[in-house]
């Protein structure tokens, strides 16, 4: 039985939690045909349905879309509990992984080539990686002019562990012509229209990122199914870019000869201005340039902010940092408002695009109300901004450095 | 005088009896909160968001004023009130949403509806300058040992 939706269903019977969804007993729960939807279940308590804790914040029911705290986010893998979700249309209805098909097309292709699920996982050679994921417009909710969309503050990233296959081991076997220049996925979610012909979202990336040995097609995520919010039963990964790259519930990848032009690729859609631009100046759609690597940003994820602390106690921060497609090579922390800053101790990450662990034992030289404030530094020098970084149209790439509230009394 | 011994000797047992199992209904208790309580009762502030709160619609979160209903007619049937309410924006902004919607979400033509929607959102739902890094707020204090 692989019919994720089915399986979860008796699971959940099982341990009666359909009763709590509803508030009820279901008096004739044993004669529920399999995979009919309870009407009072159509509206469902989204925690529980996607196994998220309930710290989590929900931002929007439809489509689904939920990020985490940062002290939520203090694994050094993110398990499926506190892991954002960003979700352009709605979760496929019927997913069958059992009959799942991934088919390669496009201008570029040799010749079209259909592979099961089956194939991908029994054909090729599995690899995993701890990968960041971070959505394009994290951040969001701080940009003065506000920018449209839903109102990310800080919690939609997350580094868990994927595995699968590698898409360029993939395309290697299809075979590419030279003149490929981008992939573009397609997959089997809902327009919230419910229009057929239309598409959520159908983004991609270059062959060069396509190509990357960690971009993978990926079947498990932390050691198990990949969960259904989350892409189940495929997914394309592509850490340290806008994690809208990372197609969730992936059937179909086409290998373009221009840039690709699905839903969500073009006007101003995870693009910002390709020269800066004053804070709420309109933009020419031809102005705008699409987002590839993520900026160096980072969290400081113990304590929580609001810590209240005795005097003369030390108090030991930790935190991750990314860079996108680079590394992270010098982390800071700062309690006198970015006046001075100290160096906090960084890992190296466990492999490329994983985020990478820090941490520092603060004093404070006497009794009263402070803020630690973090700032990460790239391989290229690059450090996170203390205010908002360029405003742009649609409220991207804010790596503004991270701030807790620390008293000591 | 024997019997009554029997009696006292009886309701002493009883007593024990009942404490055993009050002290019992006390752990069960104790045990059934601490790890069943929290995911069964506990709603998330974010879920009750500011449908419990006067002023604002119980079902949606939309603030009560002239044009809300229009609104809701038109505006929750594709996605959730949330797109709406979690967003800040100018008459023109809002229009220009519409407008985006419609060429390219299938929102149909609103009519005379679109002023009176449009009206509601731009009072309701303006944008707050908000400088170019707003201080932290609603820092929950606690202590850390």
């Amino acid at each position: 039985m692989m019919d994720f939706k089915r399986r979860k269903f008796i699971k959940q019977a099982a341990l009666g939690s359909f009763a709590t969804v509803i508030g009820a007993d279901i008096v004739y729960g044993n004669k529920i045909p399999k995979g009919y939807n309870l009407l009072g279940l159509q509206e469902p308590d989204p925690f529980k349905l996607f196994n998220k804790d309930v710290d989590m914040t929900l931002l929007n029911s439809k489509p689904w879309n939920m990020e985490a705290k940062a002290h939520l986010l203090d694994d050094k893998i993110t398990p499926n509990k506190f892991m954002f979700i960003r979700n352009n249309g709605l979760i496929p209805e019927d997913i069958n992984a059992d009959n799942w098909t991934l088919t390669i097309d496009g201008e570029s292709v040799e010749k079209t080539k259909i592979y099961t699920l089956n194939d991908l996982k029994t054909k090729f050679k599995h690899y995993s990686y701890q990968l960041t994921l971070e959505c394009g417009g994290n951040g969001r909710s701080e940009f003065n002019p506000p920018a449209k969309g839903n109102q990310w503050t800080i919690g939609a990233v997350s580094c868990a562990k994927w595995t699968g296959v590698r898409l360029k081991d993939i395309l290697t076997d299809v075979g590419i012509k030279d003149d490929a220049v981008y992939i573009g996925y397609h997959a089997a979610d809902i327009h919230l229209s419910r229009d057929p012909t239309k598409e959520p979202i159908s983004r991609g990336a270059p062959i060069a990122k396509a190509m990357q040995d960690e971009t993978l097609l990926a079947f498990e995520m932390n050691g198990g199914p990949i969960p259904l919010a989350h892409g189940f039963p495929l997914r394309l990964i592509a850490g340290g870019w806008p994690a809208s790259v990372s197609g969730k519930w992936l059937n179909k990848i086409s290998v373009r000869n221009v840039e690709h032009d699905g839903a969500k690729m073009t006007g101003t859609s995870y693009r910002v201005p390709c020269k800066p631009v004053a804070p709420g100046e309109k933009v020419k759609d031809e102005d705008m340039c699409i987002i590839k690597s993520m900026p160096v940003k980072s969290l400081i994820t113990f304590p929580k902010s609001g810590a209240i602390i005795d005097e003369g106690k030390k108090l030991d921060i930790r935190g991750h940092a990314w860079a996108g497609e680079l590394q992270v090579n010098k982390m800071e922390y700062s309690i006198d408002f970015g006046s001075t800053w100290n160096s906090c101790s960084i890992e190296k990450p466990v492999n490329r695009l994983a985020w990478q662990h820090f941490n520092a034992s603060i004093a404070f030289p006497q009794k009263g109300y402070y803020e630690v404030w973090a700032r990460a530094t790239d391989s290229q020098g690059k450090s996170q901004p203390m205010l908002l970084p360029g405003w742009n149209p649609k409220g991207y790439l804010n790596n503004a450095c991270h701030r807790i509230a620390i008293k000591v009394a | 005088m024997g019997e009554k011994k029997v009696t006292k000797k009886w309701i002493r047992k009883s007593y024990r009896v009942l404490i055993i199992i009050g002290v019992l209904a006390v752990i069960v208790g104790i045990i059934g909160l601490y790890f069943g309580g929290p995911n069964e009762e506990v709603i998330p502030n974010e879920i009750k968001n500011n449908k419990t709160k006067t002023g604002y619609d119980a079902r949606t979160g939309f603030i009560e004023d002239d044009g809300m209903q229009t609104v809701i007619n038109n505006c929750t049937t594709c996605h959730a009130a949330e797109l709406v309410t979690q967003n800040k924006m100018t008459k023109d902004g809002w229009l220009a949403t519409i407008r985006w919607m419609q060429e390219s979400q299938n929102l149909w033509e609103l009519g005379d509806n679109e002023e009176v929607i449009l009206n509601y959102l731009a009072k309701n739902y303006a944008p707050e300058d908000t400088g170019r890094r707003a201080p932290l707020k609603d820092i929950n204090w606690y202590v850390l040992e």
